[in-house]
C-alpha cells in the first residue's frame, strides 16, 4: 500500500485499553493517524469474549464476539468490514470466533438466532486484523521507513509480541519464532536483540491468581531481556505489558537477578520514531521510566513535518 | 483404550470433550509428552497435560478436575501448535475448566477459577469489564488479606489515571442480555 492512499478501518480498542492500558489505545491511534490510517471506533462495542470468559462459558463468549462482528458489519455498511484490534487477547478471541463460526454451521446458526433475540444480524462478513499485522504487512517497509523522523538509532529492543498473536493459527506470524515485530523495530532504526522468548507466555492472569508462578514466568522474560543487553522490551498486549512492567522489584527478588528494564508498547516506540512527543504516545502512563531512551535514542532529531 | 474400566461418568466427560471442534483427536494421542514439555506451567501442575489424556482414558478425569491442573493453563497455545496428533489441547483445557465449573470441581486451588467468575460477572453486568470491580470481587472471594499487597500498584495506577473508577455500561446492554440468555437456554435444553 502506498503512503498516500487514504485508508479507513474500523477499530476495536477493548476494555483494557480504556483505562489500565490506555497508553496502548492512545499510541495506536496516534501512529495510525501518522500513517494515514483513519481508525473509526466500533460504536458501542462490548467485551471481546476473552480468555477468562471462554473458560466459564464458550458459547456465550461466541455471542459476545459475534455481537462485535455484527456491529462491524453494520457500521461498515458494505464497505469491507475490517476490524482492527491492538490487544492480543481481543484479537484471538474475535478472530477465533470469526473462524469457528465460519467453519461450524450449527454453531453459527445458534449464535445467529441468539443475536436476533437482541435485534441484531450476524452475517459473517467482518474480518479481524491485528494492528501489528496491518502495520507490517499492509503498510510495509517503505511506508514505515518513509515516516520515520527520529530513528531509534542504537536502541536495543527485545521484541516481545507474546503468545496470543502467532498462536494458535500461525496466520500472521510464526507460532514459535515470530518475526513481525522484529522486522518493524528494524525499520524504526532500532536494533532488535535476539529474543527466543518472543512468544513465551507472560503468565497472563497468574500474576494475580498464582503470584509465585507469575513471577517466575515474567522473570524468565525480563531476565533474558536484561542479560541479552536490551535497553527496553516492546510488547503488543496489555496484559503482557502490565505483568512485565508492574512487578519488577518482586520479580527480581523471586528470580535472584536484576529484572529492571523499561517496557513499552511497540506503538509507543513507533510514535517516538515517527517524531511524536512522549506525551502523544502516553509514555507517562508507563510504570517503568523511558527517560533514558527518549534522551539517548532519537539522535540527530529532526522536526516533525 | 479399555472401555470396560471407564465408568459412565467418565465416558460422559470424554464424550463432552470429543464434542468440541476437533475434540475427537484426543483419542489419537500418542502419549509423546510434547504438550507437557511445551507447557510453561506444567512443572507446577499436579498432572501434566500428557497425563490428563492418560487419565481421561483410564476413567480418572474427576481426579484431574480435583487437582490444580486445568486452571494452571494460561491459554498460550504452545501445546496446541506442537501436538503431532493435532489435538486442540488448549480448547480441551477450556472444556475441562467448564466441566469443573459445572460440576463444582474447581480443583484444590480455585483462585484462577474465582478470577474467571469475577470476570464473567462483570461482563454480564456491564457488557464490558470493569477491572477494579473484578479485582475487588476476586480478593473478596479468595484471600481478602492479599489485596493489601496490591495497594501499592493500585496507587501507582491511580496516580497515572489508569484506574477506571466508574464502570461503563454499553448502550445495547438489554439486547446483549437477551442474546446471552438465548444461547444459555439453548444450552440448558
Amino acid at each position: 500500500m502506498s503512503v498516500s492512499s487514504p485508508r479507513r478501518s474500523l477499530y476495536f480498542p477493548g476494555c483494557s485499553l480504556m483505562a489500565t492500558n490506555r497508553a496502548y489505545d492512545v499510541s495506536t491511534r496516534q501512529v495510525a493517524a501518522a500513517l494515514g490510517l483513519e481508525l473509526e471506533e466500533l460504536d458501542d462495542w462490548n467485551c471481546c469474549g476473552a480468555t477468562a470468559y471462554v473458560a466459564i462459558n464458550e458459547r456465550k463468549s461466541f455471542v459476545l464476539s459475534a455481537r462485535n462482528l455484527a456491529l462491524a458489519e453494520a457500521q461498515a455498511d458494505g464497505n469491507g468490514s475490517e476490524l482492527v484490534v491492538s490487544c492480543n487477547g481481543c484479537y484471538i478471541a474475535l478472530h477465533k470466533a470469526e473462524k469457528y463460526l465460519a467453519e461450524d454451521a450449527s454453531l453459527r446458526q445458534e449464535v445467529r438466532r441468539a443475536l436476533q433475540e437482541g435485534g441484531m444480524a450476524y452475517r459473517g462478513q467482518a474480518h479481524v486484523r491485528h494492528f501489528l499485522d496491518v502495520v507490517v504487512n499492509d503498510f510495509g517497509e517503505a511506508a514505515i521507513k518513509g515516516r520515520v523522523r527520529r530513528p531509534l538509532n542504537g536502541v536495543k529492543v527485545a521484541g516481545y509480541p507474546g503468545c496470543q498473536i502467532g498462536r494458535p493459527f500461525g496466520e500472521i506470524d510464526d507460532p514459535e519464532y515470530p518475526k513481525l515485530m522484529e522486522r518493524l523495530l528494524g525499520w524504526l532504526g532500532a536494533e532488535p536483540v535476539p529474543f527466543p522468548l518472543a512468544s513465551k507466555c507472560c503468565g497472563g492472569m497468574m500474576m494475580t491468581t498464582q503470584p509465585a508462578l507469575g513471577r517466575m514466568l515474567t522473570g524468565r522474560i525480563l531476565r533474558f531481556a536484561c542479560e541479552g543487553g536490551a535497553d527496553c522490551l516492546a510488547t503488543a498486549c496489555p496484559l503482557c505489558q502490565i505483568n512485565l512492567e508492574a512487578y519488577q522489584d518482586q520479580v527480581s527478588v523471586a528470580v535472584g537477578a536484576d529484572c529492571h528494564i523499561p517496557v513499552l508498547y511497540f506503538t509507543q516506540l513507533m510514535g517516538l520514531a515517527f517524531g511524536l512527543g512522549a506525551e502523544q504516545v502516553a509514555l507517562g502512563d508507563n510504570l517503568t521510566s523511558s527517560d533514558k531512551l527518549v534522551a539517548a535514542g532519537p539522535s540527530g532529531a529532526e522536526e516533525s513535518p | 483404550m479399555r472401555r470396560a474400566v471407564v465408568d459412565g461418568k467418565s465416558r460422559e466427560l470424554l464424550d463432552r470433550l470429543c464434542a468440541i471442534p476437533q475434540g475427537r483427536k484426543v483419542k489419537e494421542c500418542l502419549q509423546c509428552g510434547t504438550c507437557s514439555a511445551s507447557c510453561p506451567t506444567s512443572h507446577a501442575m499436579d498432572y501434566s497435560p500428557r497425563e490428563i489424556v492418560a487419565a481421561l482414558r483410564a476413567g480418572l478425569i474427576e481426579r484431574v478436575l480435583g487437582s490444580n491442573t486445568v486452571w494452571l493453563c494460561t491459554s498460550c497455545y504452545s501445546c496446541t501448535v506442537r501436538c503431532p496428533a493435532g489435538i486442540p489441547f488448549t480448547d480441551v483445557m477450556y472444556e475441562l475448566k467448564r466441566l469443573g465449573v459445572e460440576r463444582g470441581l474447581n480443583g484444590r486451588d480455585d483462585s484462577t477459577a474465582a478470577m474467571a467468575k469475577a470476570f464473567v460477572n462483570s461482563i454480564d453486568r456491564h457488557g464490558r469489564n470493569h477491572e477494579p470491580e473484578i479485582i475487588r470481587n476476586f480478593y473478596l472471594h479468595t484471600r481478602p488479606w492479599k489485596a493489601v499487597g496490591q495497594m501499592g500498584l493500585a496507587w501507582r495506577l491511580l496516580r497515572r489515571g489508569r484506574l477506571a473508577l466508574r464502570a461503563h455500561n454499553i448502550r445495547g446492554l438489554e439486547g446483549l442480555r437477551k442474546m446471552l440468555a438465548a444461547i444459555q437456554d439453548k444450552e440448558a435444553s
